[in-house]
């Protein structure tokens, strides 16, 4: 089939976040083009742990494009080179014989590194947890047909709710902003009925929450939505700031 | 040890309503001194822990992923049924109930497959309202689909990717119940060992994943909802860090588990393309309904498939099954996959794989119409693969996607443990030897917002009396030792094998000798190869790093040492069952044309292993399934 790749990986080595971090260089001989890039280091940790080395720590987990939890630049692009692909689905074939490819960790202040290419992504949770939801309890809900949604709406709503919370965004963005995860999420409940009653409060506390966690502000430059592997639009950005104004001018 | 389910008196429609009624009511007061530990933040334990939060109870939850909403509910596509009947085509609580426990092959409990299918519309009005985007009609109503060759529309679907949806509306009601600090969240946490005090579950040991510290967590009652255990076959669709410690650790403890056994193969899946890979993906069986399933009718045949004539193609599925097709169930679409690879007819580089063609499908309703229906799935094909679905048939092979077996539970959820509760995939209760598509995520949430609620009432009532259970107890003193032992060993055992490779040698027996499926003298081959392999593991296990950072080495370790183990239990359950039903096909009990065969005289009942520590064999309890409503019959697909 396909002809096996040699290549040479340049990857982020850091013990601890207070530790010093640099590139270690591992050479890869025979790559399968067939082999995801988290396979690719699943690989070399084998092999670096057959040689009594500590292995590549880095965050996966269903490999299916749909968790999150996988996140790393791969030649300074977030996921690397393929769009609307998370690293997990990103296979060699993409990828040249002779290649030397960078893999670091996602640089911002407010994701610091837990080790290698693994970092603390519980800002978003936080962002979350100060308003990203519809106070209803178990048990109180009405019936599922009672409020009707058009169908556009709803796709629109979908569209926003697509979002993985991998930090892909913060991570492209040249002000470490958040903007593209939290407008995600105030833009679906903003287009449906259900959100109505807190919209304001919402909007204000998230943003509050995105500021305090020392996220950037968002300069539009449209970073974001182009490394974004689930394709969400910049145009929750607009709704995001039409609502914050809604909220501070009422 | 006798096992009571608990299941309450009356006639069946009534039981649950009558039950509610009747069950004992923790006052508010009460409830704000009761604590409860749940493990597991995915549908079940993300929607119990914000209901139970929203009760009043203070909740501690847990998880070993870096955020609650990476749980791996999120990857479910299909859909989730409830019997709505809002397309107005018959559908009821009844006839939910009916096809859930036919689908499970007579082998799950009555009374808790009613309750599954009365509670299920809740569980979409819950989660609209909360802002979920499922499907919608043009005049703004919800859409279903029908899913799972049943005959009723009963699906409601965020396009492919409802578990995301579902599970981030209960991620959503659990950040709110953590902000209003009804709910302290652990994540990178794992549950390592359980605490008993007086035979009752009091607490957790947890491993901090970051820094590795070992903590101890006491509450009134510790609630587990830690998902399958498919990745004893190492090869499944399940996320890489899917286990099954929790539930063993509380088995080892005294928790019973039930049917092992029962495993679920998803026969569209893309195939396995070379020793480096460590996960297989699934692709939605809606493709069945246009795709022609076939392999070249010559051995061996490494031809393009393009190069293969329509006179040496065998569609195997239509020639066996002329009245359903390509639409069999899964299990038996499955097994006809490999009777034909195992046989040597098997497609590509390795053998291990069938064709599924779409060209008939294109020349009869224009490849615009296959996009439209399939696009998606074809893209995901291609990005994995490099191939163009259009134009060269997919490739396809059975994997390992849903363990229908799991911690026994009585009617309330309550293990044989008192204060242990089990919701979700990780109990054995509602879909008996085989699950229907669809009833996964409807399982998850109607434990965790509709049943666990209410039932954990039953044991939590007779608590308040009691003084607070403390971690400085001994218990957890012992408990923390031990697993601070068992860390310090893995690190200083001077091994020379990895974790990986170990899981790998336990899948090749699993899948072989456990699989698609089964037969006597494998099995025993199999019970003595897990012991090998057992015996290897812990004389030469290596594992690397430091015990005080993360270490995922460390991690998967323990998790392997747990899954050897279970495979033992469930080689043996195997065994035990001799006859073919559901998922379980033992090859000596089938019908002259290669069909299951059910054997309800012997084997009408619920396997339930009691653990015995590491020297002494389990012993098996059975639960006698009654059936009072349905009576069962044989499946027929031809």
């Amino acid at each position: 089939m396909s002809n096996k790749l040699n290549l040479t990986l340049k990857v982020w080595r850091q013990e601890s976040s207070d530790s010093h971090g640099d590139f270690v260089d591992y050479s890869m001989e025979g790559v399968n083009p067939h082999m995801s890039f988290l396979e690719l280091l699943d690989v070399l940790n084998e092999r670096l742990i057959t040689e009594g080395m500590d292995p590549i720590a880095f965050e996966h987990d269903c490999r299916e494009g749909i968790c999150g939890s996988c996140a790393m630049s791969i030649n300074g692009e977030a996921h690397g080179p393929v769009k609307s692909t998370t690293a997990c689905q990103l296979h060699m074939f993409h990828f040249n014989d002779g290649d030397t490819i960078t893999v670091e960790p996602w640089r911002a202040k407010s994701f610091p590194v837990i080790k290698d290419l693994a970092v603390d992504r519980s800002a978003f949770d936080r962002i979350i947890q100060s308003g990203g939801y519809v106070s209803v309890n178990t048990g109180s809900a009405p019936d599922g047909n009672a409020i009707p949604i058009d169908k556009e709406t709803a796709t629109m709503a979908f569209d926003a709710a697509a979002c993985i919370g991998c930090g892909a965004c913060v991570s492209s963005c040249k002000n470490s902003s958040a903007s593209l995860f939290v407008s995600a999420k105030i833009s679906q409940f903003s287009k449906l009925p259900q959100g109505q009653p807190e919209q304001k409060q919402r909007v204000l506390s998230m943003v509050a929450q995105m500021d305090k966690e020392g996220f950037g502000h968002c300069t539009n430059t449209g970073a974001c939505e182009a490394t974004c592997p689930k394709d969400i639009s910049m145009d929750n950005i607009s709704t995001m700031n039409k609502e914050y104004l809604k909220a501070i001018l009422s | 040890m006798k096992l009571d389910a608990k299941i309450p008196s009356g006639d069946l429609s009534n039981k649950w309503v009558d039950y509610r009624s009747s069950l004992p009511l923790v006052s508010p007061a009460n409830k704000q001194r009761q604590d409860v530990i749940i493990v597991g933040t995915g549908l079940a334990g993300a929607s119990a822990a914000a209901s139970m939060a929203e009760m009043g109870y203070n909740v501690k939850a847990f998880c070993f992923q870096d955020s609650p909403r990476r749980a791996h509910s999120i990857a479910a596509q299909g859909g989730i049924n409830a019997a709505k009947n809002y397309q107005n085509d018959g559908d009821s609580v009844y006839r939910l109930f009916y096809d859930t426990i036919k689908g499970g092959d007579y082998r799950s409990r009555e009374a808790n497959v009613y309750r599954l299918a009365e509670v299920s519309g809740n569980i979409i009005d819950q989660c609209v309202a909360q802002g979920v985007p499922f499907a919608r009609e043009y005049g703004g109503t919800l859409d279903n689909r029908s899913f799972g060759g049943v005959q009723v529309s009963r699906t409601f679907y965020a396009r492919g990717q409802t578990g995301q949806q579902l599970l981030l509306g209960a991620y959503s009601a659990l950040s709110r119940q953590i902000s209003l600090g009804k709910v302290e969240m652990y994540t990178k946490h794992e549950m390592v060992d359980l605490v008993l005090i007086d035979g009752h579950a009091k607490g957790i040991i947890a491993r901090n994943l970051v820094n590795g510290n070992i903590e101890k967590y006491a509450a009134n009652a510790v609630v587990l909802a830690t998902g399958g255990y498919g990745n004893v076959y190492y090869l499944s669709t399940n996320a890489m860090g899917s286990n099954v410690t929790a539930s063993w650790k509380a088995h080892k403890k005294g928790a019973m588990f039930s049917n092992p056994c029962f495993t679920q193969i998803h026969p569209t899946c893309i195939p396995v393309s070379g020793e480096y890979q460590s996960k297989l993906t699934l692709m939605s069986e809606s493709l069945r309904n246009d795709g022609r399933i076939w392999v070249s009718s010559k051995k061996g045949d490494k031809r393009h498939p393009s190069e293969i004539p329509e006179s040496e193609r065998d569609y195997y599925l239509e020639r066996r099954y002329p009245a359903f097709g390509n639409l069999v169930p899964r299990d038996i679409a499955s097994r006809a996959a490999k009777e034909r690879c195992d046989a040597g007819f098997g497609a590509g580089e390795t053998g291990q794989s069938v064709y599924l063609d779409f060209e008939d499908a294109i020349n009869s309703m224009g490849k615009d119409t296959v996009a439209a229906r399939y696009g998606n799935l074809f893209d995901m094909y291609a990005k994995i693969t490099d191939e163009n679905p259009y134009k060269t048939p997919m490739r396809i092979y059975p994997a390992v996607h849903y363990t229908m077996g799991g911690l026994w539970v009585d009617y309330n959820l309550m293990t044989t443990i008192p204060g242990l509760f089990a919701i979700g995939e990780c109990n054995f209760s509602d879909h008996g030897a085989n699950r229907l598509g669809a009833s996964a995520l409807m399982q998850g949430l109607a434990d965790g917002y509709f049943v666990l609620p209410y039932t954990i009432g039953t044991y939590l009532s007779n608590e308040i009396n009691k003084d607070k259970v403390t971690n400085s107890d001994s218990a957890f003193k012992d408990a923390e030792k031990e697993v601070s032992n068992k860390i310090d060993s893995y690190l200083t055992n001077d091994g020379k094998r990895t974790v990986e490779s170990l899981h790998k040698d336990l899948g090749q027996i699993m899948w072989n000798h456990c699989g698609m499926s089964r037969n006597k003298k494998d099995l025993s081959k199999a019970l003595n190869e897990i012991k090998e392999l057992k015996n290897t593991f812990w004389s030469d296990v290596k594992v690397p790093g430091k015990k005080d950072t993360l270490n995922a080495e460390l991690e998967k370790a323990d998790r392997v040492a747990d899954f050897i183990e279970l495979g033992d239990l469930m080689i043996r359950d195997a065994l035990d069952r001799n006859e073919s039903c559901g998922a379980h096909f033992r090859e000596e009990y089938q019908t002259d044309d290669g069909e299951a065969m059910r054997d309800d005289k012997n084997f009408s009942y619920v396997s339930t292993w009691e653990n015995k520590g590491d020297k002494a064999e389990p012993i098996l309890h059975k639960e006698k399934l009654l059936f009072d409503t349905v009576t069962p019959t044989q499946r027929s697909y031809k």
